[in-house]
């Protein structure tokens, strides 16, 4: 399954959890960043679509069970990242979820550089995700990569056997 | 000059056969001619767009601006009542934005909104139209400085430069004089409390106390009285080249 799914031209958020909670989250996000673009008439901030995916997230907090990490680029403030867990909302340089992630946690903390190029930022997520997926039980299949900066957008996708290999493989 | 719409002023759900709505122009009179109970009022406001970038506010009497965030500031002419009851709905559309999306309002898209809002009073008989117009300014560093007005009709535009209320005719024209994008924020101050003086009619006009306030880099974005220091070189430059009008007069003579 896709877990990334886009906001706006320039903003994407990954899906974790429920994936009906999370999936209808990004879709009323998705409407209302549309409307909200429209009404002030050039593209949304990150941060605006993150305030809006965590105003979803914090007042159905009892009743909806997922976490949206919001990430973009916009003029103002460049490329972000959002956590919206639980309801809350942090800006990051990087931001790690779902129940793969708890593998990882240590491989992000060590791994991580500021003033990554594109590619090493590519290969650092890619690695990040195989080493996930090999752990848990629950992830696997493919690695959906979605790359977004001035220029525009990419998606990518790369196959379980294109995956970066480590130790036990 | 001004026209009597006998018989089709009385509401403004209604037009008049040449397709004017008498009641929006009245409301726009009432933002000409009005007083507060003590002093005339009259606002201008400039704006500046260079390095050192800035909006200018400069009125006459009191309770002429208010504050709607930290980096935008509205000022008012006309019927104070009015201009009250909008500032608070200016200020709850910018509070309900920050809310909603996490980040200051972009002040064109408050200024929209206001104007929807002033506007829909001009479609009913059951209201009035909004009785003062008004000007909304801010700096903030991505978007620089902004100056934007509504009007009772519920038009809103971007300025350089604009005024409102009183003498607003004269005072445009002398706004317009003005070089704006070679002048920094100190010699704006002064250029701007002469154009009060000069719009000033002595006969007509009651005494009035000039109150100047700026938002800019200068305040990094807070909007602030201009201190005093700043305030008396500009009085005192603008009364001296009044003087000096004067007796170039005379010399003529």
């Amino acid at each position: 399954m896709n877990k990334l799914s886009p906001l706006h031209d320039k903003i994407y958020c990954a899906l974790s959890g429920s994936a009906a909670d999370a999936q209808t989250i990004a879709e009323i996000v998705n409407y209302q960043l549309d409307v909200h673009s429209t009404e002030i008439g050039e593209d949304p901030q990150v941060r605006s679509a993150a305030t809006l995916v965590r105003n979803i997230s914090y007042k159905y907090k009892e009743e909806l069970s997922a976490h949206l990490i919001v990430a973009g680029w916009d003029r103002r403030d460049g490329g972000q990242v959002f956590a919206t867990l639980n309801g809350l909302l942090t800006r990051q340089p990087f931001a790690i979820g779902g129940s793969g992630s708890s593998y990882v946690y240590g491989f992000v903390d060590a791994e991580y550089r500021r003033g990554m190029s594109k590619e090493e930022c590519q290969q650092f997520v890619v690695n990040t995700l195989s080493l996930a997926m090999n752990r848990d039980g629950s992830s696997g299949g493919v690695a959906y990569i979605v790359t977004i900066d001035e220029q525009g957008t990419e998606e990518k996708v790369i196959l379980g056997n294109d995956l970066p290999t480590f130790v036990d493989q | 000059m001004s026209s009597i719409g006998t018989g089709y002023d009385l509401s403004a759900s209604t037009f008049s056969p040449d397709g004017r709505v008498f009641q929006v122009e009245y409301a726009m009179k009432a933002v000409e001619n009005s007083c507060t109970d003590r002093r005339d009022m009259m606002l201008l406001r400039i704006i500046q767009e260079m390095t050192s970038q800035e909006v200018k506010n400069t009125s006459e009497g009191s309770g002429g601006t208010c504050l709607l965030q930290r980096s935008k500031v509205m000022a008012v002419a006309g019927l104070l009542a009015d201009a009250r009851s909008l500032s608070e709905v200016a200020r709850e559309e910018a509070s309900s934005f920050r809310s909603n999306y996490g980040h200051d309002i972009p002040l064109k898209h408050l200024s929209d909104r206001v104007a929807m809002y002033v506007h829909a009073y001009t479609l009913y008989s059951a209201v009035r139209p909004f009785g003062c117009s008004f000007i909304l300014g801010s700096y903030d560093k991505d978007d620089g400085p902004q100056l934007y007005m509504v009007d009772p009709s519920g038009i809103s535009h971007g300025y350089w430069g604009c005024a409102i209320g009183k003498a607003k005719q004269a005072a445009k024209t002398e706004i317009e004089k003005l070089q704006m994008r070679d002048m920094t924020c100190r010699e704006l101050v002064k250029e701007v409390a002469k154009i009060i003086y000069i719009v000033h009619d002595e006969v007509k006009d009651k005494a009035f106390e000039l109150e100047l306030s700026w938002v800019g880099e200068v305040t990094n974005g807070r909007h602030e009285l201009v201190p005093k220091d700043v305030r008396e070189e500009a009085e005192k430059y603008a009364k001296d080249s009044l003087e000096e009008e004067d007796d170039s007069d005379e010399d003529n003579m």
